[in-house]
């Protein structure tokens, strides 16, 4: 391993000086920007047009660029990142897979990117169709009631999710305090509960790393307003017992929420709504092969049973004409006329601006037309075949966190044994970069010491999973001869390991200009444990 | 693949799902479709659609018709910005992180305020996250919310509201700008802050500083819900005594994209950091003392400090605010003050042509404002709207249902993009159908501008209104 070796994207000649930022390349007088002089236009007097204690009184520190430089500065910051458009990215929980370029050139039409949300309905037919029979497929898919489109990501769902819970519950006259989630959950649900007013109680896994029902039994009662969970759950296994969860669940009078983000595990062969699900979010950016954008924009629909629809944020869409007034189907499309219906009194509210991410429901929708049912399934089958190919190649170097298979979508290995050989995890992930690939998310779940999480999506070659395997058998094997290259990789990267507790105690969150002191600070505690969750 | 497992059917791998939770094999799902096919669809659809390139728009109300230059997607959309995830590993996602670390100081710049996060949803779920901060900070559970901030942010806090222990309190707005008086008399010791918008919704440009000062008086936090795009001619709020502001980002190199993908901001002082919700990148040292930027403060975040947190927000829209550090960049100093000034020209200029139309006043015309205004119409505003439509001209929001005491008003937005043509065409035509409605004889021509509290009592909203 040389530091020039073929690694595609990492510091080759060009991108191993670091990039100025772009204030350090900001020279007085230049600018990229250019106005038309506004002719016709009277001149405004600033001192007359805006009162002394508005009107602005020393300019914006912006740099000043010509467009070349700006297009070279964000190129070159560019050729430092990683993505899925160059390489394998077996990112557990985020599922991700390849992005479809048709969606984006769909998403860039002007008659999708330039629509004003204020615009009336009239003008927007186009756009409330898509909704319409997005909305449609995604009922299909969850076999569930209706859906909402204003969550612009899964935490967004999630907290939607439970506001809607806490309207059942209250419009039945019998609020709830609790909501019980497994102790492998995201921690994105226990802060959801929270800010939807609930109080978190935790269950632990069983030995199988699968909801143990007597903890559940124990944790439920008349206070629960919910149970949440993903399934397949974050270690990658299906909850098999998920009907006697339903039923225990629902017998006191709990609602079941699901957790979206491992959908793409079980797209067209299995439904939450079949499973007793109320609830459910979807992750577009996930499932959906929508770009995550390096941590957004997402989309995180809640699609609910027939009994919740009342309380879904309004406006909602609705079709009218042919084929029936209300619903979303039957007809031709185009000979229904589609309308925001904001008329909702038992609607919790919006949780959005406007209409959530629309821009990203378009790219979903091109990926639902380009696959198909059918190519749906297919997605399904694919992801968890090379899921378990993967673990059989891996098995024979890396422990399974728990001894569950086949496993689904993903899996968790635990690099218990590397450890004890002087390899954490992190040094595992980081050897990964010096090969050329994204790391694996590792420390989650928080219930796998060392934990490995390894989805490999559908959307890669038998080529690259087994060179990923290689490289995974070529950095146990370096654990067991020698570990201590490993706590150096990576060395091929734009930079080395960064010192994330200096980042926390003196934190500097912006440029200044030379003369300008920082304002900020902060402390060590700030930082998080040392090896916290890191996707 | 299947050889290497000892299987022969992939349908194996599913034994673990129960087969009575099979899904049904006859889903009403679309079939395959190939690439062409799902272009044209797809373009059909967009065709079913009257986009801003064939309606002149003054439509505003959050999103705005502002110009997106073409360097901002050229670079915002390269895959290795758009195909990649949250920048975990930082070693590998230096681009990114870079990339973001500009966005907070770019919207530090544009605030005044020193901490920018590295993005929200959009403008209105900032303004609930800002309220949770203040409740945090100040373990007062009360907001004062201005009338004149837009009714669907003022709905979005609502819905928010019931998970948290906030009390709404409304403060109504007096001839289109926030009434400090209410702001005095209901502002005391269960105040957690007390909320505006600069410029408010009727385009209205507030006295942040005086409100600054009612908060801090009775101890509470003032926060702005600002536009980024008037930062060019207005004091940023966080130089007024804003503690914490954040706004919509869409007008900073995002298309309307119907109200999303775009991304909402929010910047506080240092003191309220460990407060501050969501994603935050800073600036250290890689092993070889070479400078690396890292997301920072993870202890506040949902991943490590789960129920705790002090937001749940995971996915945000970086890629939205990549956009807008590249946008402003574009801009430059002097460009973000020539847009300011350009949109203030318009805006002038547009309230000069409709209130000479007969009929047509201007709702607050002695207030100052920069980009958006209301008029007063002698028509039904949502049919001399839709008549407006025929002759190309997206005319603006009519205010009905909006605000109370403006049934007559259209909400009219002029950015930088509008010509003194496209003013003349909206007040020509405006006038053109209001003859035809048979509603031009009420005013005289040149006579549109209203005096201060004419009108009723020139209230909108507030006035013991508490939820």
């Amino acid at each position: 391993m040389t530091a020039f070796e073929a690694v595609p994207w990492a510091a080759g000649a060009l991108d191993a000086e670091a990039e100025r930022l772009i204030f350090e390349r900001s020279s007085p007088g230049r600018r990229a920007s250019s106005f038309p002089d506004g002719d016709g236009l009277p001149e405004v007097d600033l001192e007359q047009a805006l009162p002394a204690g508005v009107r602005r009184t020393a300019p914006v520190g912006l740099p000043e660029v010509s467009e070349r430089d700006l297009v070279r500065h964000y190129t070159r910051l560019a050729h430092r990142n990683y993505a899925v458009d160059l390489g394998f990215y077996p990112l557990g929980s985020c599922t991700m897979k390849y992005n479809p370029k048709v969606a984006e050139a769909a998403a860039a039409l002007p008659g999708f990117a330039r629509l004003h949300p204020a615009q009336p309905a009239e003008q927007v037919q186009g756009a409330l169709e898509l909704l319409a029979r997005l909305e449609h497929a995604l009922c299909e898919l969850t076999g569930l009631a209706a859906a909402t489109f204003q969550p612009a990501a899964g935490a967004h769902g999630e907290l939607t999710g439970l506001l809607i819970i806490r309207a059942h519950h209250e419009a039945r006259n019998d609020p709830r305090r609790r909501v019980v989630i497994p102790d492998a959950a995201h921690g994105t649900n226990p802060a959801s509960v929270r800010l939807a007013g609930f109080e978190v109680t935790t269950v632990a896994s069983s030995p199988e790393g699968l909801v143990d029902l007597t903890s559940l039994e124990k944790a439920l009662d008349t206070d629960v307003a919910a149970f949440m969970i993903t399934n397949p759950n974050t270690l990658g296994l299906f909850e098999r017992n998920i009907a006697r969860v339903a039923e225990l669940v629902h017998g006191v009078g709990g609602q079941l929420y699901y957790d979206g983000a491992n959908f793409n595990a079980i797209l067209g062969k299995a439904r939450p709504g079949d499973m007793g699900f109320d609830v459910v979010h979807l992750n577009l950016h996930k499932t959906f092969a929508t770009p995550h954008g390096g941590g957004g924009p997402g989309a995180g629909p809640l699609v609910v049973a027939e009994h919740l629809v009342d309380f879904l944020p309004a406006p909602v869409v609705v079709r009218e004409g042919p084929g029936g007034s209300g619903g979303t189907q039957g007809g031709p499309p185009e000979e229904a006329f589609y309308r925001w219906d904001g008329d909702r009194p038992r609607s919790i509210g919006r949780v959005h601006g406007w209409n959530g991410n629309f821009g990203i429901l378009v790219r979903a929708f091109a990926y639902l037309l380009a696959n198909g049912g059918d190519g749906l399934r297919g997605v399904a089958e694919r992801a968890v075949l090379n899921a378990n190919y993967l673990l059989e190649r891996l098995s024979a170097a890396y422990q399974l966190g728990y001894p569950s298979r086949p496993v689904m979508h993903e899996f968790v290995l635990s690099a218990r044994r590397q450890k004890s050989q002087g390899a954490r995890g992190l040094d595992i992930a980081k050897g990964l970069i010096d090969k050329g690939f994204h790391p694996p998310t590792v420390y989650f779940p928080l219930i796998v010491e060392e934990a490995l999480m390894v989805e490999p999506t559908e959307t890669e070659s038998l080529e690259t999973l087994d060179s990923f395997a290689e490289a995974m058998l070529e950095i146990a094997a370096q654990a067991e001869t020698d570990a201590h290259p490993l706590h150096q990789a990576p060395v091929t990267a734009p930079v080395g390991r960064v010192d994330e507790a200096r980042a926390a105690r003196q934190l500097v969150a912006r440029w200044h200009p030379p003369s300008e002191p920082d304002q900020a600070g902060s402390d060590p505690a700030d930082e998080g444990p040392p090896d916290k969750p890191t996707w | 693949m299947l050889a290497a497992l000892g299987l022969d059917d992939v349908d194996q791998l599913f034994q673990p799902i129960p087969s009575d939770l099979r899904a049904p094999a006859d889903l009403d799902l679309p079939r395959p479709h190939a690439e062409q096919e799902v272009a044209a669809e797809l373009g059909r659809l967009a065709a079913r659609n009257r986009h801003l390139d064939e309606l002149t728009c003054f439509l505003g109300a959050g999103v705005y018709d502002h110009y997106v230059p073409a360097s901002v997607w050229y670079l915002a959309g390269r895959g290795e910005f758009a195909t990649s995830y949250t920048p975990y590993q930082p070693e590998m996602s230096q681009g990114v992180l870079q990339a973001l670390f500009e966005y907070q100081t770019l919207i530090s710049e544009l605030t005044g305020l020193e901490v920018s996060n590295a993005s929200l949803y959009d403008g209105a779920s900032a303004v609930a996250e800002a309220a949770t901060m203040a409740v945090t900070a100040t373990r007062r559970g009360e907001l004062l919310v201005s009338a004149a901030v837009a009714p669907r942010v003022r709905e979005l806090l609502e819905t928010y509201s019931q998970g948290l222990d906030i009390k709404l309190v409304e403060v109504g707005a007096l001839d289109g700008h926030t009434d400090l008086d209410e702001v005095r008399g209901k502002a005391g010791d269960q105040t957690a802050a007390v909320l505006l918008a600069q410029p408010n919704f009727f385009g209205v440009v507030e006295d942040v500083a005086a409100a600054a000062e009612l908060a801090h008086g009775v101890g509470a936090q003032m926060l702005v819900t600002f536009d980024p795009l008037t930062a060019g001619v207005l004091e940023p709020p966080g130089r007024l005594g804003a503690d914490i502001v954040v706004g919509e980002g869409q007008g900073l190199g995002n298309h309307p994209n119907f109200g999303g993908p775009a991304f909402g901001f929010l910047a506080c002082r240092p003191e309220d950091v460990r407060r501050l919700p969501g994603r935050l990148v800073g600036e250290t040292l890689d092993t070889a003392g070479r400078r690396a930027f890292v997301l920072t403060l993870q202890a506040r975040e949902q991943h490590i400090r789960r129920e705790k947190a002090t937001s749940n927000i995971c996915t945000n829209q970086t890629l939205n605010a990549i956009a807008a550090a590249v946008y402003l960049a574009w801009l430059g100093p002097r460009g973000l003050e020539e847009l300011g000034r350009l949109c203030l020209r318009a805006a002038r200029y547009a309230a000069d042509r409709l209130a000479a139309v007969p009929g047509v006043r201007l709702a607050f015309g002695d207030q100052p404002f920069v980009k958006e205004l209301v008029v007063r119409l002698p028509a039904d505003p949502a049919e001399v709207s839709r008549r407006l439509v025929d002759h190309g001209l997206l005319a603006g929001l009519p205010l009905a249902g909006l605000a109370p005491g403006l049934e007559d008003g259209l909400l009219v937005a002029v950015t930088e993009r509008r010509t003194r043509a496209d003013i003349d065409r909206l007040a020509d035509a405006m006038a053109a159908v209001l003859t035809d409605l048979g509603a031009a004889g009420g005013g005289a021509a040149g006579q549109g501008r209203e005096p201060a509290a004419a009108g009723g009592d020139g209230r909108t909203g507030g006035e013991g209104v508490a939820r």
